[in-house]
């Protein structure tokens, strides 16, 4: 393969991994923008979301895409609980409290799943096996899934979050909770709303990005570590800020694993956090003080 | 009479520990005893950052973990005599934790929180990915054990056990002079709020940073310890898994209160022994368990029996001046003045 | 005492703070008022360090302090009050009032290791302070209370005591009567009146016209940023401008 090809694989690669982080990124931040938690059971629920998958489509035999609406709405479901029975109670619990108890959930969705499937790494098929190519560059089908999945959920959501009664306000409350509360708006429907709709995202992430990955209980540590950096640097709760640092890190993933050293090519994002929040301790594309 | 009331828990506490090998059937039970001691050691480190300065660090097993790895290193690779590299231990991991803190204390919660756990990740893959260092996943083997000092030696499990004991008796003793002095108030108000303590003249990155390096160095010396435990170290130690079992141990005995982390960390142990069957899925009960704790019994044991006690001493004092003696309601004012806080406030956002 | 030249503060491109000028004199209260958002509180947070001014000069004893962190304004001197105070609520009062005078000491980590003299010494100093400034504003009996069983009012003397533990020779009071009902507020009067008969410097935002007219040697006025007007209480009571701010929002004179 030329140098140039390897190039375009590269770019490939990396619009694949960001199409994937943007996705997971997307749910925390909208969850962050509502309710000012960073939730850190959101890597558990796109591991469940996984192995609901996995379960359907391998134990069940059903089709891969109703198998990912399946997964979408159990963890949506989850989601829900987890607002309704964790956080809604911990409202105005002190800031340490919401994150120990995201921790607490984030435990207990790894254990239960632990316990029904084991430690052990598996695989899930792919719908399409074939290569495709488009110009030059050739590729699995499920990469061009993947990305196009992505982008096709990321158009929804934005036309929902713009055009939507119900998606503006979240975006409302995402801005202003006390403005909205005044306008009317009831801020816990919308909070279970944003959770739903957070899992889901983090469902089909996970089950578009299985079938080129490997499903396992710890699954999730290494995607939601990679999420939040994300949204530390498209700032906590913007919707664009979060798919747009999704594809920087994809980025810098992919061509860090190819240029530098594929050993290290996860601490890339972390690395890449640390330098950039010792120069901007509030984020890259925050402006302004407090 | 009276200073035995007040310090009562303390000796309790205390005789159970020295008398505990003189009724336990078994080396088994000691070693989880043991191993127990040296948690709590780290556990309260954690509890000084978190618990008394507000400042979730989500990398304390890390640190714990450059600690193990110094003493494993230091005494495996290079010959260098244990107790000295038990001392390095904790202060490899305070220097690391002076630039970690440094800059991620310059975040504020969520941030913060969210740094530190990405730092705790870092730790974890360097301790992986760079083998000749570390021997990488196949891990540190044949660690030494603690060799005698003068004419104490630690080959039995008993000697280790009041050795570890020993050591977590010096670490709640120095643990307490600071959380009590003005030192200790200084770090309470920056939890209560940083914004507060700044107008009241505190500088927040020299506290915090201050907080932060002593508790690296606690989780330090506790793994160090560890490594010459257990005699064998892998990355696993590392894990964040590590720093969330800590965070329970905290909030079981009580965040932000001395003897908390100590009481939770025994409890927690002993439970997971008794529930043994459950090794692997422990955290189907203790995840809730957390959730549960949080929403529910945010001071846990200890911080909740110091409230009461607390209440119970100012309603005394009420009841006294009502009665028109009111020297005698300063003098329980002293007593009730250890700085030593009960758990985070529920602050109304008003 | 205070002097503040051009002041300016843009968040974005929002100006809160507008090229305001405005003196403090020594043992006088000087009284900030305007409707909400008017940028009260933000000029406050420009004095004590909590914010850096975009532009302008403020002038401590003659000496340059702008862009000064909070801690080193508190240590020079300058005390503040806050909206809301976030006590130690599990603590006594008398508790979270001794770190007030840490600034003051200077013991640190050895000391506190090997316990030294100096350590105590200041501990007791801290403790006296407290006990002082407690007594100060009329909470010597609360003193051993529970801080989350004290009234709203008691809490704002609270918040009085921890600005004065620091030894300030300027004080500054974000709404200290705020959420306390009319007796009390004029009891917080008369504690105002009683700091600077001790020589206490005092700047006061507030929104009860009452007690800014009754206490009060100097008012200015804000309204979105900008000083509108300055003057005694009776020069401000009848300045067109500041009758036109309030009668166009909802903070008509109570």
């Amino acid at each position: 393969m030329s140098s140039i090809d390897l190039f375009f694989q590269q770019i490939l690669n990396g619009l694949t991994l960001g199409s994937v982080y943007g996705l997971v990124a997307l749910g925390l931040t909208l969850v962050y923008g509502i309710l000012h938690v960073p939730n850190f059971s959101h890597g558990a629920l796109y591991m469940v979301g996984a192995f609901v998958a996995f379960f359907l489509i391998v134990d069940l035999g059903i089709n891969y895409w109703v198998a990912m609406i399946g997964a979408a709405a159990v963890v949506a479901i989850l989601g829900v609980l987890s607002e309704r029975l964790v956080f809604t109670p911990l409202r105005h619990a002190p800031p340490i409290h919401d994150k120990i108890a995201a921790i607490g959930v984030l435990l207990f969705l790894e254990a239960v799943i632990m316990a029904i499937w084991g430690a052990e790494f598996r695989r899930m098929p792919a719908p399409y096996t074939e290569m495709l190519s488009i110009g030059n560059v050739a590729a699995p089908a499920q990469r061009w899934l993947i990305i196009a999945g992505a982008l096709l959920l990321m158009a929804a959501l934005h036309l929902f979050l713009k055009k939507t009664i119900a998606g503006s306000t979240i975006s409302a409350l995402a801005q202003n909770r006390e403005g909205a509360s005044l306008v009317g708006i009831d801020a816990s429907r919308v909070a279970m709303l944003t959770f739903a709709i957070s899992g889901a995202l983090a469902a089909v992430a996970a089950v578009l990005f299985a079938p080129i990955n490997l499903v396992y209980p710890a699954m999730g540590h290494l995607v939601i570590m990679k999420a939040f950096v994300i949204i530390i640097l498209g700032g906590m709760g913007s919707v664009p800020g979060a798919i747009l640092g999704g594809m920087i890190i994809g980025f810098a993933e992919s061509f860090g694993a190819f240029y530098i050293s594929t050993d290290y090519k996860d601490i890339i994002a972390f690395v890449l956090l640390v330098v950039i929040l010792s120069f901007r301790p509030n984020g890259l594309f925050t402006q302004g003080e407090r | 009479m009276k200073y035995l009331v007040q310090k009562g828990g303390w000796l309790i506490l205390l005789l159970l520990c020295v008398a505990f090998p003189l009724v336990s059937s078994n080396d088994y039970q000691l070693y989880v005893m043991s191993l127990a001691f040296i948690w709590a050691i780290a556990a309260s480190g954690l509890n000084l950052v978190t618990g008394f300065t507000g400042q979730l660090n989500l990398a304390h097993g890390g640190f714990m973990a450059i600690g193990a790895y110094t003493l494993g290193v230091l005494t495996v690779d290079y010959g260098v005599p244990f107790w000295i590299a038990f001392l390095l231990s904790g202060a490899v991991s305070a220097f690391i934790g002076y630039f970690v803190g440094i800059v991620s204390l310059r975040l504020k919660e969520h941030y913060f929180a969210i740094f530190t756990l990405c730092v705790g990740f870092i730790l974890y893959l360097l301790i992986e990915k760079w083998e000749a260092l570390t021997h990488g996943t196949s891990g540190v083997i044949g660690v030494p054990a603690p060799p005698p000092i003068g004419p104490v030696s630690f080959e039995s499990a008993i000697s280790q056990y009041y050795l570890v004991l020993f050591l977590l008796v010096v670490s709640l003793f120095l643990m307490h002079r600071i959380v009590t002095s003005l030192l200790g108030r200084t770090f309470i108000a920056i939890r209560n709020s940083e914004e507060l303590a700044e107008a009241l003249g505190i500088n927040l990155m020299r506290n915090k940073v201050l907080s932060f390096v002593l508790s690296t160095f606690f989780a330090g010396i506790a793994g160090g310890m560890f490594a010459g435990f257990v005699r064998f170290i892998g990355p696993d130690i590392a894990h964040v898994m590590h720093t969330f079992d800590m965070i329970t141990f905290m909030l079981v005995g009580g965040i932000g209160t001395l003897l908390g982390p100590i009481v939770g960390t025994l409890l927690v142990t002993w439970l997971t022994q008794s529930l043994q069957f459950l090794q692997d899925f422990r955290m189907i009960v203790f995840g809730p368990l957390l959730v549960l704790l949080v929403i529910f019994f945010p001071h846990g044991l200890v911080g909740s029996y110091k409230i009461w006690q607390v209440k119970r001493a100012a309603k005394r004092a009420a009841e006294a001046q009502q009665a028109g003696t009111p020297i005698q309601s300063k003098s329980r004012i002293e007593t009730n003045a250890s700085g030593e806080g009960v758990g985070e406030e529920a602050r109304s956002n008003a | 005492m205070l002097n503040v030249k051009g002041l300016t503060k843009r968040f974005g491109g929002l100006a809160a703070v507008n090229n305001v000028d405005a003196d403090f004199e020594k043992g006088k209260i000087t009284a900030i008022i305007g409707p909400n958002g008017a940028g009260k509180t933000t000029f406050f947070n420009l004095v004590a360090g909590t914010h850096k001014p975009t532009s302008g000069k403020i002038l401590f004893q003659g000496k340059e302090i702008n862009a000064m962190r909070a801690d080193l304004v508190a240590r020079l001197g300058i005390a503040r009050t806050f909206q809301t105070t976030h006590l130690f609520e599990n603590a006594s009062v008398f508790d979270n009032i001794i770190v007030g005078h840490r600034l003051r000491t200077h013991s640190g980590f050895w000391d506190v290791m090997v316990n030294s003299r100096r350590l105590r010494n200041e501990e007791q100093i801290c403790r006296k302070r407290a006990m002082e400034v407690l007594d100060f504003v009329g909470l010597a009996d609360l003193a051993p209370r529970i801080t989350a069983d004290i009234s709203q009012e008691a809490r704002k003397r609270v918040a009085f005591a921890l600005a004065m533990a620091t030894d300030p020779e300027m004080v500054l009071l974000d709404e200290p009567a705020g959420g306390v009902n009319p007796d009390e507020t004029v009891g917080l009067s008369e504690l105002i009146k009683k700091m600077v008969v001790h020589g206490y410097t005092v700047g006061l935002i507030e929104h009860k016209m009452d007690m800014i007219m009754g206490i009060a040697d100097k008012i200015i006025v804000l309204d979105h940023g900008e000083k509108i007007a300055e003057g005694s209480p009776a020069e401000v009571r009848s300045n067109p401008l500041v009758i036109e701010a309030y009668l166009g929002s909802e903070h008509a004179a109570a």
